[in-house]
């Protein structure tokens, strides 16, 4: 079974995104910050990370290249989260080391679209 | 509802002037769709709006049209279909064309653009400019607002993110707040025009590759023939016809043949034998 980490500030979104992960078949895992994020990584790295762009002292961004800069490659994916009022700067995101972006609120369609773009489901 | 006389009138309009069925099961739509053009005209209410349709308002008739056509759509929407034309339909034509390097694609019904600059992003990949190629990219769609929308080429968040990768996302648009604009360079691959399917096809250029997918399941089974035969009187005799995947099973893509082990592509006669090796993967 695959695992997906879902970092975001807001319990309620870790909650819709982990249910709609687990009906695809996901193992999941939750940090509601990046210092979590990493310390969850370090346990056991995932497959996949699902992340807020906007989080709150280590922003997505600076968690992502943290974990780069501690992974080799390109694991794991990183599908990075942004909204539309408060959208992430995606080249920043690119150049951290995202390899898609999700639009919140996300639903299972989205989701699983956006897994089989980066060949997960 | 559905044995009201205006509304058999409207499914007659809409039959006569663009061709589509407004099957009886999809009645539910008339409401959602019609009440904008309600509130554009200053009518009442529907039935108010139904009774001026027969009084024949040019400018009416055009909304009621717009305002029923489906526009729906996305970015690489059905990928298959553009992997497709990348892999098959683009390097036979680049072999087959290598003497005038000229490529003429129509996109038949383009809704908000999406589906036209998804092939010039991959027209763009190919850099087929760069090797001297001259491309002319056609795009229509009966509805003049998303004409309109095409040609200014701005999308929301929610627009680009579906089927668009991040990457080709950040490259080709720029974002503008909330939106994101395709640039200039793409823009420019992409000649937009408003145009009935059941219109004159005497402007449009001989065509390589027609785009006509998710359409001609509007259409009743005259209509799509009718549409059918005039692509195919446009079609250079090797070109290839794009429909939607779920379209190709379909019988009514009659005097084209179905490519081998591609759902959606077909040509207007089977191509020889020695061709038709480097035609399919």
């Amino acid at each position: 079974m695959k695992t997906c980490l879902v970092v975001d500030d807001s319990r309620v979104i870790r909650k819709v995104a982990c249910k709609i992960l687990a009906d695809l078949s996901f193992e999941t895992m939750e940090a509601e910050n990046g210092a979590e994020a990493l310390m969850a990584c370090r346990r056991k790295m995932p497959d996949v990370i699902l992340l807020d762009g906007q989080l709150p002292q280590m922003s997505g961004i600076d968690f992502l290249k943290s974990l780069r800069s501690e992974t080799k490659g390109n694991h794991p994916v990183v599908l990075i989260c942004t909204t539309e009022n408060d959208p992430t700067d995606l080249s920043e995101a690119i150049i951290a080391g995202a390899d898609e972006y999700i639009l919140k609120p996300f639903d299972r369609e989205l989701i699983a679209a956006k897994l089989a773009e980066v060949g997960l489901v | 509802m559905t044995h009201c006389p205006d509304y058999s009138y409207l499914a007659n309009v809409l039959l006569r002037r663009a061709g589509i069925v407004l099957a009886e099961k999809k009645t539910h739509m008339i409401e959602t769709r019609l009440m904008p053009v309600v509130r554009r005209f200053g009518f009442r209410d529907i039935p108010s709006l139904l009774k001026e349709l027969h009084y024949g308002h040019e400018a009416l008739v055009q909304a009621v049209i717009e305002a029923m056509t489906t526009n729906d759509s996305a970015f690489f929407r059905d990928r298959k279909t553009f992997d497709e034309f990348r892999d098959i339909v683009l390097p036979a034509l680049k072999e087959a064309r290598s003497d005038t390097k000229q490529l003429k694609i129509w996109c038949t019904a383009c809704a908000a653009g999406q589906e036209p600059y998804s092939i010039a992003m991959l027209l763009d990949d190919a850099k087929l400019a760069d090797e001297g190629w001259s491309i002319t990219l056609v795009a229509t769609d009966i509805n003049s607002q998303m004409i309109a929308r095409a040609q200014e080429g701005v999308y929301s968040q929610f627009e680009v993110q579906r089927g668009l990768p991040i990457r080709r996302l950040v490259s080709n648009f720029t974002q503008e707040g909330a939106n994101w604009r395709i640039s200039d360079h793409l823009r420019r691959m992409v000649t937009f025009r408003t145009f009935n399917l059941l219109d004159s096809y005497g402007w449009l250029p001989d065509c390589d590759v027609v785009f006509c997918r998710n359409v001609l399941m509007y259409f009743d089974l005259k209509t799509r023939a009718s549409v059918l035969e005039r692509i195919g009187d446009i079609l250079m005799p090797d070109g290839a016809l794009l429909v939607g995947p779920a379209e190709s099973m379909d019988s009514y893509i009659l005097g084209y043949v179905l490519a081998d082990s591609a759902p959606g592509l077909f040509y207007k006669s089977r191509p020889a034998p020695a061709r038709r090796l480097s035609l399919v993967k």
